[in-house]
């Protein structure tokens, strides 16, 4: 394989308090691919993936041994500080969560925080960000309009042009169409598609057909466990562990 | 069965509905009550004049002015102090038993009778730090009256922002006071707002806390500093009814002043509760 790594997880493990929710995660992530992660809930994936920039590090009385090297460099180690690694690393969440502001300062406060001062690039970002997440077409006019008033799906999609609006290399998708309707998924998952050109995405879902549509690689886990890890159609098609088969065939989760 | 239940419901409903009703009414006849006894004494001159001849005639000018610099004073003086407080135990403070056992203090000042506020601005600001009776010693001490008020509402404020857009600033690469300046206050500033309004009039009506720290039976003029006594409005009424010569007189002129009270905390308010709706637009 001569494809880049950008993300390599060595031997983590991951303790809520004394209950360890991640065992010995081992695990690359490539660039400019999508990777999935699938498993019955409770399983760790979500725990994982917030680890991958640091959002774990919000619920106190959390752990993490191991390493998580991004481009090389241990996210964990001193000379990496949470803010950096969240620049770098954006995330998209399970329910859409716009600030409650004007959707054009829903886009422009990622740029404000990260220094950002000249109006005229703002400007031309956030329509930018809102192409790249085929927005703009639907808000071009009430750009000044709260956000809240858009519908889930559009949330989503300004959520994600946020994201975009940063420049993160990478971007975490945490269940993003958990609470969309379909026609709104649908076009998330285009968007998914048409993102990976230029990012490193990384995908949890419940949904077993969109990891299959989606992604190039897919992960799945088990009780903490990191079982099975390899291309989707491969994982799809004929996985190597017993319990992997057992899952994608519906026989539990 | 289906009949006795919409039965007991209606009944449920007439109570809820015989409640509100006694309320209304209540409120109703204070407002009513307060402005026919109060609107006969006022006049362009009551508002502007000082007191003359033993208080029965001019105006109650000074007393207006003395309340509207004390309230504004414990405001400026409570809102930074306890907005920091509540910033500090809501977001920086791990949860558990210390910051819960000082939110149940401040909780528990909220409920300190207000004399004693009094007489601990006596003893502290009037004599310990020599402020004097003035309105800096009055504006302090009922500063610290309204502080658990302003707290604890900001505290709810705070706790009531979800946490998915804190998450979502995070993300972004913002710092934690980052977050809070630019995302967490602002959505939570009406919450905030109700507190301060609040506030303002628990400040404005507060008898005891200035009555040694403040509270001027009668002045000539106006005050000249924050080191000067001031007279107030509800000082003024529990004094016009309590002493002096004139009881008839007196009392006109002390339900005239009630009524003035009630304007001011309602003008007062009403700029806060301005701010508040023209912070929910943009929002909602």
């Amino acid at each position: 394989m001569d494809k880049k790594i950008k993300i390599k997880a060595k031997h983590v493990d991951f303790f809520y308090g004394k209950s360890q929710a991640l065992k010995n995660i081992n695990m690359d992530i490539f660039d400019c691919d999508v990777t999935a992660i699938i498993g019955p809930s409770g399983c760790g994936k979500s725990t994982f993936i917030r680890l991958l920039n640091r959002m774990h590090e919000l619920v106190p009385h959390t752990n993490v041994t191991g390493e998580v090297l991004l481009d090389g460099q241990n996210i964990f180690c001193c000379s990496m500080d949470a803010v950096e690694v969240r620049k770098r690393v954006g995330m998209v969440f399970q329910k859409p969560n716009p600030f409650p502001k004007s959707i054009f300062d829903n886009i422009s406060y990622g740029l404000k925080v990260n220094g950002i001062k000249d109006k005229y690039f703002i400007e031309e970002k956030v329509e930018r960000s809102l192409r790249k997440a085929a927005l703009w077409e639907e808000v071009k006019d009430r750009l000044y309009d709260s956000a809240l008033r858009l519908s889930g799906g559009q949330q989503q999609r300004l959520c994600i042009a946020r994201t975009l609006a940063v420049e993160s290399e990478t971007i975490l998708f945490d269940e993003p169409c958990a609470s969309l309707d379909p026609i709104s998924t649908a076009k998330i998952e285009e968007l998914i598609l048409e993102l990976k050109k230029d990012y490193t995405i990384v995908i949890v879902t419940h949904n077993m057909q969109q990891a299959a549509r989606v992604s190039d690689y897919t992960a799945f886990f088990l009780m903490g466990e990191l079982i099975e890890f390899g291309k989707t159609q491969e994982i799809f098609t004929a996985p190597k562990d017993s319990k992997t088969e057992a899952y994608i065939t519906g026989r539990f989760g | 069965m289906k009949k006795n239940n919409d039965i007991i419901q209606q009944i449920g409903f007439s109570i809820l509905f015989f409640c509100i009703i006694i309320t209304l009414f209540f409120l109703g006849l204070i407002i009513f009550f307060i402005s026919i006894r109060g609107m006969s004494v006022i006049s362009w001159e009551f508002l502007t004049q000082v007191p003359k001849s033993s208080m029965t005639q001019g105006g109650v000018a000074p007393a207006i002015v003395g309340t509207f610099y004390l309230t504004l004073g414990a405001i400026l003086f409570a809102l930074p102090l306890g907005l920091a407080c509540a910033i500090y135990l809501c977001e920086y403070t791990p949860k558990g038993f210390v910051v819960n056992l000082i939110r149940v203090s401040i909780n528990n000042l909220a409920g300190v009778p207000s004399v004693v506020f009094g007489l601990f601005g006596l003893a502290v600001f009037v004599n310990f730090f020599g402020f004097g009776v003035s309105i800096l010693s009055g504006s302090l001490t009922l500063g610290i009256v309204i502080l658990p008020l302003i707290i604890s509402s900001t505290q709810e404020a705070l706790m009531a922002v979800p946490q998915s857009i804190r998450e979502a600033s995070l993300s972004l690469g913002a710092t934690k006071w980052e977050t809070i300046k630019n995302i967490v206050l602002p959505t939570a500033l009406p919450g905030i707002l109700t507190g301060v309004i609040l506030s303002i009039g628990r400040a404005a009506g507060e008898t005891a806390p200035i009555l040694f720290t403040a509270a001027a039976f009668y002045m000539r003029g106006y005050p000249k500093s924050i080191f000067s006594e001031v007279m107030a409005l509800p000082y003024h009424i529990y004094a016009l009814m309590t002493e002096g010569a004139h009881p008839d007189k007196q009392r006109a002129i002390a339900y005239g002043c009630s009524l003035i009270l009630l304007w001011l905390v309602l003008l007062i308010s009403g700029f806060a509760i301005f701010i508040r709706q023209r912070q929910r637009g943009v929002h909602g």
